[in-house]
Parts: structure tokens; C-alpha cells; sequence
């Protein structure tokens, strides 16, 4: 990955709308599915931009208008300044990376042809292109030497998925389209490949735009969200935690779910919020010296720990009976909360093992605070209400007009 | 059918005296081995005429196949067309384009590339259209052109299915030819008419056509496994 390009480009719509004929008969009058009403808003570059919304609301119709598999009826889309109606659809489609759900890899081809696609159709010459291929198939977690030479049906689900995605950035495109592509696997491959490409995203900051009906993909993943009601209308365009927060109106609140309060806790980790202080003491110290420490801390419990830091335990009052602490313990350090959990799965853990507070650490193990249903709670508490106009819609020209990165890593 | 409508009279190709194997119309080995040089420009006459006629059934039934591909109502009439003409009883179709084409090879070809139409133009038109969508649209996506798409994903996939259309028509084509000597083309059929009373001509005769046939076909059948290796992959 030493020369992976951080390329990205901005795309922005402007006033696309995309008609179909009117449904006639019993559906006259109500809106057509797939169309797109006066849609403006602006991906910033290098930024996940989800597409969420009912069926029908128009959401694959907006994507594939990008890369012109569908042309919108009137209005501009821009890719990095440039309308995309500018060049042939063929060029224009080799400079975006493209996902669907079934994959689409051509079964006939060995899974370094199926790579090598976008590249070939650019002329890049052999040896190039097999570089290239074994680059990608390593970014995706997947060992050229052992890949390579096999054929699409002789890979997993997931597996197809992931070089799916190596062959959409094969040819290094600033903007990757990506339509429901983690919606055909199971849900623990799902999750994985959700993960994997977070961690993936981080390398290669593409900008990426990305279809799916699930509020909860559209949150984990999302940097910004595009919620789009029936007939094909921008109902609000934010990050996650605005979105829950602050939905624009009661179509907004209700996709979004009654949960959304819930839902936030998968936006924040542990190492993002006030945790509480704890008096770490070591066996043997003078207890003299423990209850000072007790004194300072939030919570009046001290832990036992080791001589690296690690929790071991909660002291018991009998452990500082005596001149020096003695490790008596009245409950292990259980469950141990991670600096990088998401505020949900850390809840999960106090309510599984029916506690209301738990140490936390970080990557070494060694105690970084402690973390209480309390402290959650307050996490959660929204700032005074604003304006239910959140929205943001194409800024004014002239900011960040140039906002592609290109620097060698 | 009378015998005088026949191209061909019936010859002598073996003695008649009486007490011998031959005479009794039997299978003779000895009668076989002395005269198996008798079988050879029959057999060659039945290979040209089965290999020309496939062979520019295949670049008529491509051709119309591939504008059945892009035009979506070509396809029902014609592959009804090709239908009806497999009807036709192929020794009437032989003698009816006899005024037409006169006797000879011409008229056995055009009516066997005829029959070679239903599989072939069938077998094309479903072997393109049983493409996967889900393929054809990230082919589409990473900007393919029309014509990439054809010969470089839709053809290529369509190939089992265009060579199990090429046995059939290829198989089909070797036994109606043993009828083209109505039409005046000679062929190993020709070979078994003129002493068809006579066990050991019909074997010979009769047996070099199945023998076609089966190489014929298990050639193709090998030159699919060698186009088509994604096919024996294991599943995951």
C-alpha cells in the first residue's frame, strides 16, 4: 500500500430531478417509484455519503445517475468541478468504482481477471496490471498466491464481496458507488465486511456513495446520510449523530426509529466521553495512602491493581483494615470495558454481567477509567433543540472548490 | 417413392456367385477388409458436406442471433421460422429444391444448414439471454462498452451453451446427410444405396456415419472443456 493514492473527488447535484412515466390505472396519482425530485446536495470529497430511504424513494436512481446508467431528466451532477455528462458514459464509468449487491463478477474470468477489468480497459500494460491486482486482493485481506488463479464460484459469499471491491478500486477512482453490497451476506459476514471496510476506508479515503435501505448500515458507515422519502425528495441531508439528534421532520424521526436515542450509542466510543476516575491501589501500600486516594476519586470503591496497571479487582472494606492493603477482593474487575468499544456494546456488557459500573482500559490492558450507567446516561443528554433545519444543501460556490487530495503516501 | 426418381442406380460391388458369404448378402470380414477403399470418398464427400453445412449454418445463426440480441422481437419469428423448417421431412426438402438448385452438393447443403437452425439460432439466443443481469450491470458500471460487453462477457458465458447447439446440429447434420444423395451429393448414404440388400455395405456404410458422428461431437465436447475451464471450478 506504500503508493496508494489518497484520490477522492467532490460530487455535487444540482436541481437533478429524474422523471418516469406517471403510473396509470389503479396507481395513478400516486408518486413513481425511482423518480428523483430537484435533489441538490453536495458529497464532500473523501467522505462516505449514505443513500438511505423506503423502497421506491429513489435512492439507486440517484447513485446510478453518477455514472450515467441512468440520466437524470433535468439538472447538473459534478464530479470534482466537471459534469459528468461532459465525457462518454464508457470513460466516465472507468474513473468510478462500482459495487452492487450480487457482485457481479464475471464468472468465466480467474479472480485476477475479474481485478484486472477496469485496468485492461485502460491499457495499462501487463505487468502493471499484475501488480496492481496483487495489491488489491492484499488490501481486501486476500492472499494473491492462493486467489489468483480460482474462479468466482469457487469463493465464499463474502470472499466475492471482497474482491468485488478490489475490482472497483483496481483503477484508483476518486469516487466509488456502492449499491447495497453488503446486503446479500449473512449478518456475521456482514458485520465483518462492514468493519473491514471502515478499516479500508481509512487507507484509501475514497469518496464513496452508498446505497442501502438500513438505518443502522446507513449509521455505522455514514459520514454524512441522505435520507430520501417516497417521490424521490431530500427529506434531510446530515452526519449520523445530527440525524438522530435532530431529525428535520416527522417522516425523518419515525425512519430513523423510535430507538434513535438508542441508536446513538453506537456512534460514540468509550475513549469519546468523561469517564469516571477510580483510586488504584496495590497490595501492600499503606492504607493511609489508599483512602487519600479514595478521597480524590469519583467513585468510592478502589480498584486492585497489578504492577502494570491492570485491573484486577474491586477491594473489599476488609482489605483496608489493616497498617497496608491486602488484597482482598470483593468482586472480580468484570466486565472489562475497551477504549474502543461503541457506547452500546459496552452498555450490553454492564447489563449482561448486572452491574452499573465497569473499569475500562485501554489497548495494554492498563486502567483508563471507569464507566458507569451514569456516565452513558449523560452522554446521551441533547443540547437545547434547534431549528428543525438542519438540512444542508449545496453550499455556496466558492468553499473547498478544490478539494481533491492528491499526495503520495 | 419410385426408384427412377433416384439419382443413383444400384451397382454391383461384390460377385454374385452363389455358396459364398458375399451372396448370401452377409457380413463378410475378408469382403470388408478387400474393399474398404470403396468407403473412403464417401466418407470424405459426407465430412465436407456436413462440416460446410454446419459451418455456414453457424455464421447464419450467429449473425441472427446477434441482431435477435440488440433487437429484442427478432427473435419469436425467427426462432418460429427456424421451427417449422426443421418440420420439413428432409428427403422431401431434398427433392424439392432439386428444380431449384439442381442435383448436387449446393442443394443437400442449403437444405441441411436449414435443419442446423433450430439448435443453433435457439441455443445462441437463450445462451446470451441466460447471461445474469447482476454481471451484465457491473460490466455496464465499470464502463464497458456495448460491444465489450458481447464479445468480451456475454459470448464468452453464452459458450456452453452455443457448442451444446453445435453437437446437437453438428450430430443431426451428419444423419440427415446420409439422405443427401436424393439431392444428387453423394455422402456415405449415397455409398449405402447402392447395394443396400447387402449386410456388409450397409454395416460398413452405416457404421463410418455413427463413427462420424460420435468424433464430430466428442471433438466439440473437448474443445468446450478447453474453452469453458471456469465451468469446472468446485463450488465454495
Amino acid at each position: 500500500m506504500a503508493d496508494q493514492h489518497r484520490q477522492a473527488a467532490v460530487v455535487e447535484f444540482d436541481h437533478v430531478t429524474k422523471r418516469y412515466d406517471a403510473p396509470t390505472g389503479r396507481d395513478k396519482g400516486k408518486p413513481t417509484p425511482g423518480a428523483v425530485n430537484d435533489l441538490s446536495m453536495k458529497v464532500p470529497a473523501g467522505k462516505i455519503c449514505i443513500l438511505v430511504g423506503p423502497s421506491g424513494c429513489g435512492k439507486t436512481t440517484t447513485m446510478k445517475m453518477i455514472n450515467r446508467i441512468i440520466e437524470p431528466t433535468s439538472g447538473t451532477i459534478r464530479l470534482q468541478g466537471e459534469d459528468v455528462t461532459g465525457s462518454p458514459p464508457d470513460e466516465l464509468r472507468r474513473r468510478i468504482g462500482y459495487v452492487i449487491q450480487q457482485v457481479g463478477l464475471f464468472p468465466h474470468l480467474t479472480i485476477a481477471d475479474n481485478v484486472a477489468t477496469v485496468p485492461r480497459l485502460l491499457r495499462w500494460d501487463g505487468s502493471r496490471t499484475r501488480a496492481r491486482v496483487d495489491e488489491m486482493l492484499d488490501l481486501v485481506g486476500m492472499d494473491p498466491s492462493i486467489y489468483r488463479g480460482r474462479y468466482p464460484k469457487e469463493l465464499s459469499g463474502g470472499q466475492r464481496q471482497r474482491v468485488g471491491v478490489a475490482r472497483a478500486l483496481a483503477a484508483d477512482p476518486p469516487v466509488m458507488l456502492m449499491d447495497e453490497p453488503f446486503g446479500a451476506v449473512d449478518p456475521i459476514a456482514r458485520e465483518k465486511l462492514q468493519n473491514e471496510f471502515l478499516r479500508l476506508q481509512e487507507d484509501i479515503g475514497k469518496t464513496i456513495v452508498f446505497v442501502t435501505h438500513d438505518i443502522d448500515e446507513a449509521i455505522k458507515m455514514g459520514d454524512r446520510i441522505a435520507v430520501l422519502r417516497t417521490g424521490g425528495k431530500l427529506a434531510q441531508y446530515a452526519s449520523p449523530a445530527e440525524l438522530l439528534m435532530y431529525p428535520a421532520d416527522e417522516f425523518v424521526e419515525d425512519f430513523v426509529g423510535a430507538d434513535r436515542a438508542l441508536k446513538r450509542l453506537a456512534l460514540q466510543r468509550v475513549r469519546d466521553i468523561d469517564l469516571w476516575t477510580a483510586a488504584t491501589v496495590r497490595s501492600g501500600e499503606p492504607v493511609a495512602e489508599a483512602r487519600r486516594k479514595i478521597a480524590e476519586a469519583d467513585i468510592d470503591i478502589p480498584l486492585v491493581v497489578d504492577d502494570h496497571g491492570r485491573p484486577q479487582g474491586w477491594l473489599s472494606e476488609r482489605g483496608l483494615a489493616g497498617e497496608r492493603v491486602r488484597p482482598e477482593l470483593r468482586s472480580r474487575a468484570e466486565p472489562l470495558v475497551e477504549l474502543d468499544d461503541v457506547l452500546r456494546d459496552a452498555l450490553a456488557d454492564l447489563i449482561e454481567s448486572e452491574v452499573h459500573y465497569s473499569p475500562v482500559v485501554d489497548p495494554d490492558g492498563c486502567l483508563a477509567g471507569v464507566l458507569s450507567l451514569e456516565v452513558i446516561s449523560q452522554s446521551l443528554h441533547v443540547p437545547p433543540e434547534r431549528a428543525r433545519t438542519s438540512t444542508e444543501l449545496v453550499e455556496p460556490a466558492g468553499d473547498d472548490a478544490v478539494s481533491a487530495e492528491i499526495e503520495p503516501a | 417413392m419410385s426408384a427412377a426418381l433416384l439419382p443413383l442406380v444400384q451397382l454391383d460391388i461384390r460377385s454374385r456367385r452363389g455358396g459364398t458369404c458375399e451372396s448370401e448378402d452377409g457380413f463378410c470380414p475378408d469382403w470388408i477388409v478387400d474393399n474398404l477403399d470403396r468407403y473412403v470418398s464417401p466418407l470424405l464427400e459426407h465430412v465436407v458436406l456436413t462440416m460446410v453445412s454446419v459451418g455456414i449454418g453457424f455464421a447464419i445463426a450467429f449473425a441472427v442471433a446477434l441482431l435477435a440480441h440488440r433487437r429484442e422481437w427478432v427473435s419469436a419469428p425467427v426462432g418460429a421460422l427456424t421451427s417449422v423448417l426443421f418440420t420439413i421431412p428432409s428427403v422431401a426438402a431434398f427433392l424439392l429444391l432439386v428444380p431449384l438448385t439442381g442435383l448436387g452438393p449446393l442443394t443437400a447443403i442449403v437444405a441441411l444448414v436449414g435443419y442446423t437452425q433450430v439448435f443453433l439460432f435457439r441455443n445462441m439466443v437463450n445462451g446470451l439471454s441466460n447471461v445474469g443481469e447482476e454481471t451484465k450491470d457491473a460490466a455496464r458500471g465499470m464502463g464497458l462498452t456495448e460491444r465489450q460487453l458481447l464479445w468480451r462477457v456475454e459470448l464468452p458465458l453464452a459458450v456452453p451453451e452455443i457448442l451444446a447447439g453445435l453437437r446437437i446440429a453438428t450430430v443431426t447434420t451428419v444423419n440427415l446427410a446420409t439422405l443427401a444423395f436424393f439431392a444428387g451429393a453423394g455422402g456415405l448414404g449415397a455409398q449405402i444405396y447402392t447395394d443396400i440388400t447387402f449386410r456388409s455395405n450397409v454395416v460398413v456404410a452405416g457404421g463410418l456415419a455413427i463413427l462420424l458422428a460420435a468424433l464430430f461431437d466428442l471433438l466439440i465436447l473437448g474443445g468446450q472443456r478447453l474453452a469453458t475451464p471456469w465451468r469446472r471450478a468446485a463450488a465454495a
